[in-house]
């Protein structure tokens, strides 16, 4: 956020749709005003005009009309639907993605953010990303509701537990920008907050390189999905697998045996995980177990990851990072994050230690396997 | 005509040997009394109270955020005493206070009844308030709650380590007390009008409290389950709304919602009749567009029950859902903009007293203005993504509910107090105390509206240090309203005591609790009135003889 010694009255300009948003409140706002001004004027008027000239005197007989009625019917109405229309313009920029987007991964826990990127860079209540990019952020919640705000972005979306919510944006500016949580969350809500980065290009990639990078999810989802959770031992192995096929499903339509048809998209992996039983895909025997419970939300993330890149699908994740980062000049340091994975990670459960007894209190029974009711 | 009775200043004048409130002077007189009117006192004590406590947890939530550590309170505290606020407020302040206190009051005088259709049960409403109340004190003395009054799952089921089911079961006991003025209020108004007392001769004040009820009966039980379900997962965690065993927390935010938003109504609807008399009245002539004025009350309560959804366009509900609330939200607002063009319009060429309940609601319409057209920002669904959740919106409902209804319930309490005490309180510290009142206010809440477009969340016990600047004016803005409110407490006690003695009529108005004496009689009337003018009837034919009034009232300009 700018610097500003002044009182400020409006967050910066910093995604591709801010500026949308701010016209529609200066057009409400004028509007509003004009209305407003108007009426407290007429009635401030009246209330002088018509300031009663005898005491218990009584006033002119007037009934109503049905002329004014109409019109003063009609014209909120139709200021009413510009405004809607115009709400609705704009909220479809910015719940609709386009096409070609990095993906970012955010868990939100009491009270802490976990992003980590499509190539593996993990961070902690901070967030590095380039200007001038599609950036979809894929969310969900260890805990309870979380809402990932970003004010000069003018983008906001809860973050439920038990499955993905998305955000877009496209950062137009470079600079270091709130992201705060907006769902009240306990003990340390306020707490839970930290910063977008927003960096030129160039600066991103200095930034990717000067981390290290772990597993890609493409590539912890694949270990989990070969060695450590044994999923190829069914969905595996070509014709003779037992489990459905998971080459080239996603974003497909995936018929059932109850005849039905669902979208294969990332919520529809995670229910499978989860829920086997819930949705079996045609010419199956409901055989699978359900992993809830063995499996963390970063775990399933990675694993949604590597079965989407079964389908080539992945949108244009930063693989290109990779090789430019080694070129580009090493002299250029990089924003001060602070320091990116291991260190932060202890400091915001030194928060919680604060709380003493309060808040969190994870008593929920992680390992029930009941089935979600959820069904699409 | 013959006996119509006129207004009979002569009869009116011989006080009644024993009105309502020297009829019996026992503790018991007053627990287990049947008269509405006496029920009505009880509750504007019991309401007052619990009015007192919600605003002093307001006082403590400005304070703390006078600087943007959380120094004063830690933030463990600072959640629950918002959540204090916000409960209390709402459930045992706003809901009550202007239907259960004047509507009780009022309704059957002015319908020309004896009382209300049930007496019985509205005792019975009122201790089911008293036990809620209770519970809920019991909670909060144990340690309170810190789940926000909205109870979001799976936080209230699984996390919070507060007194959820006791504060949930105050709720839910509380919410019988609605039900039961909203039943009652129904019938009585169906049933018990004096002879000739129409619906369209009915004061505006009984159509919103018509409306008003509707959404208490239909809408009230929705609570209660869903307070229950919550008590249940809680207490048997049978996986209704926690998603680790099965639940869905949206599911949640429906049901609150379709009883909460409804509930807004219930919250603002008494507060428009109380202006719809105020603003007649003190004009003195009829008020303009009387019908249009109740059935946009009724409009307002049916399509209070389809906007739920916009309290929730960043929750995850479908994007289309979203588009069709949103739509339903702006056509929900052209009643409410409806009323206000009328009350504008009635002014015109009236005879305007500035008496202090007419600048109560001179105010009223300037913040409800202001409450209204924000509430059109947040309608609109792309505006929402950035405001809901911040300041902006804490700024537009605090408009509507204390700007709108805590001034129309004060510019009621003194429109009719000299009927309820039959005393006259200090028409010079009133003016003061509203003037004080309509500053403090402003200056609370604007600075808000600007503080949620920067982007700061609600329910931060901790904020970035750019937001202070705007947070001390509102701190001090709400030090100025404290004081507002304190002085009326001073001299409205003062009065019951001390005050000037009040005629049966002191605003010589035609409506028909001002042609019985103050205070009324048990019965309100000496005999059943029988009514033949038109509601804010202002001509002689409604027997109101403005010539020979001022002339035995001595009255001078």
């Amino acid at each position: 956020m700018q610097e500003n010694s002044w009182v400020p009255l409006f967050p910066e300009q910093a995604s591709t749709f801010a500026w949308q948003v701010d016209t529609l409140y200066f057009y409400m706002l004028a509007v509003s005003t004009v209305v407003g001004i108007g009426i407290v004027a007429a009635i401030i008027f009246f209330f002088i005009k018509y300031r009663e000239k005898e005491k218990y005197a009584t006033g002119a007989e007037i009934h109503g009309s049905i002329g004014l009625e109409t019109t003063w019917s009609i014209i909120p109405f139709i200021f009413a639907m510009t405004v809607f229309v115009g709400g609705a313009y704009v909220f479809y920029n910015q719940t609709r993605p386009p096409v070609d987007t990095t993906e970012i991964y955010v868990v939100g826990k009491q009270w802490m953010w976990k992003f980590q990127h499509s190539s593996g860079q993990r961070e902690i209540n901070e967030l590095h990303v380039p200007v001038g990019r599609n950036i979809k952020l894929t969310m969900t919640t260890e805990d309870v509701l979380h809402d990932v705000y970003i004010p000069a972005f003018r983008t906001k979306m809860d973050v439920i537990p038990g499955r993905y919510t998305t955000l877009w944006f496209n950062a137009i500016k470079p600079g270091k920008y709130h992201l705060f949580c907006a769902e009240y969350c306990g003990l340390n809500h306020s707490g839970m907050g930290g910063w977008i980065y927003v960096m030129e290009q160039r600066d991103f990639d200095n930034w990717l390189s000067g981390n290290v990078s772990g597993q890609t999810p493409v590539q912890a989802g694949q270990d989990l999905f070969q060695n450590k959770l044994g999923c190829a031992s069914c969905h595996a192995g070509g014709a003779s697998q037992r489990g459905a096929k998971l080459e080239g499903i996603y974003g497909k339509d995936i018929k059932l045996t109850n005849g039905q048809a669902v979208k294969a998209d990332d919520e529809y992996i995670r229910n499978s995980i989860l829920n086997p039983s819930g949705q079996i895909v045609e010419g199956f025997q409901p055989i699978m177990p359900t992993f809830k419970g063995q499996v963390t939300e970063e775990q399933l993330i990675s694993l949604v990851a590597y079965i989407k890149s079964l389908s080539g699908s992945t949108s244009s994740s930063s693989t290109n990072s990779g090789s430019t980062m080694n070129s580009t000049s090493s002299g250029r340091e990089t924003m001060n994050n602070g320091g990116t994975n291991s260190t932060n990670l202890v400091a915001p459960r030194a928060d919680r230690g604060d709380s003493n007894s309060q808040g969190s209190n994870p008593n929920a029974p992680k390992t029930q396997s009941e089935p979600t009711n959820r069904e699409r | 005509m013959q006996n119509v009775n006129p207004i009979n200043f002569e009869k009116i004048k011989e006080e009644p040997k024993v009105n309502y409130l020297t009829n019996g002077f026992t503790v018991k007189s007053w627990l287990l009394t049947k008269d509405h009117k006496r029920i009505a006192i009880l509750y504007l004590i019991t309401v007052s109270a619990f009015f007192a406590l919600g605003g002093t947890y307001a006082s403590l939530i400005r304070l703390e955020l006078l600087t943007p550590a959380s120094d004063l309170l830690q933030s463990g505290t600072y959640n629950r005493v918002f959540t204090q606020h916000g409960i209390i407020m709402v459930f045992f302040f706003l809901i009550p206070s202007i239907p259960a206190i004047l509507g009780n009051f009022l309704i059957p005088i002015m319908i020309g009844a004896k009382d209300l259709a049930f007496p019985k049960i509205n005792l019975l409403s009122w201790y089911f308030y008293i036990i809620g109340g209770s519970l809920t004190l019991y909670a909060l003395l144990q340690g309170g709650v810190d789940t926000g009054w909205t109870f979001y799952t799976p936080y209230s089921t699984t996390f919070s380590n507060s007194y959820v089911m006791a504060v949930g079961l105050g709720i839910f006991i509380n919410g019988f007390s609605s039900i039961l003025t909203g039943l009652n209020f129904i019938v009585t108004i169906h049933t018990m009008r004096a002879p000739g007392m129409t619906w369209f001769r009915m004061p505006l004040f009984v159509w919103a409290h018509y409306a008003t009820s509707l959404v208490m009966l239909l809408g009230t039980p929705v609570i209660a389950i869903t307070v229950l379900l919550l008590a249940l997962e809680r207490l048997a965690r049978i996986g209704i709304f926690d998603p680790a065993i099965g639940g869905d927390p949206i599911l949640f935010q429906h049901l609150f919602w379709f009883y909460s938003h409804p509930a807004v109504y219930i919250m603002i609807l008494p507060g428009m009749g109380v202006i719809s008399e105020l603003i007649s009245n003190f004009s003195r002539k009829k008020i303009f567009g009387y019908e249009f004025i109740a059935f946009s009350s009724i409009a307002i309560a049916v399509f209070g029950f389809l906007v739920w959804g916009h309290h929730m366009f960043v929750s995850g509900q479908s994007v289309y859902a979203g588009l069709v609330f949103s739509f339903l939200t702006m056509v929900v607002s052209v009643p409410s903009a409806i009323k206000v063009f009328n009350w504008s319009a009635t002014l015109y060429k009236g005879q305007i007293s500035y008496d202090t309940p007419m600048l109560y609601a001179l105010f009223f319409i300037g913040l409800f203005l202001i409450g209204g057209l924000t509430g059109l920002f947040l309608g609109s669904i792309g505006l929402t993504v950035h405001l809901t959740d911040t300041y902006f919106i804490v700024a537009h409902f605090h408009y509507v509910m204390v700007g709108g209804q805590v001034l129309a319930y004060l510019g009621g309490l003194h429109y009719w107090w000299p009927k309820i005490t039959g005393k006259m309180y200090s028409e010079f510290w009133s003016k003061i105390a509203a003037i004080i009142i309509f500053v403090g206010f402003n200056l609370t809440f604007f600075p808000q509206f600007i503080l949620g477009y920067m982007g700061m969340p609600r329910r931060y016990a901790s904020y970035p240090p750019e937001f202070q600047v705007l947070n001390i004016f509102s701190t001090a803005g709400a030090s100025i309203l404290a004081i507002g409110l304190i002085i009326p407490l001073i001299y409205l006690t003062y009065s019951i005591f001390f005050g000037e003695k009040a005629s049966a009529n002191p605003w010589l108005l035609p409506g028909l609790e001002w042609r019985t004496s103050s205070p009324p009689p048990t019965e309100n009337f000496e005999e059943t009135p029988i009514v033949y003018w038109e509601a804010y009837d202002f001509t002689e034919e409604s027997g109101l003889d403005l010539e020979d009034a001022r002339n035995k009232y001595k009255v001078t300009v």
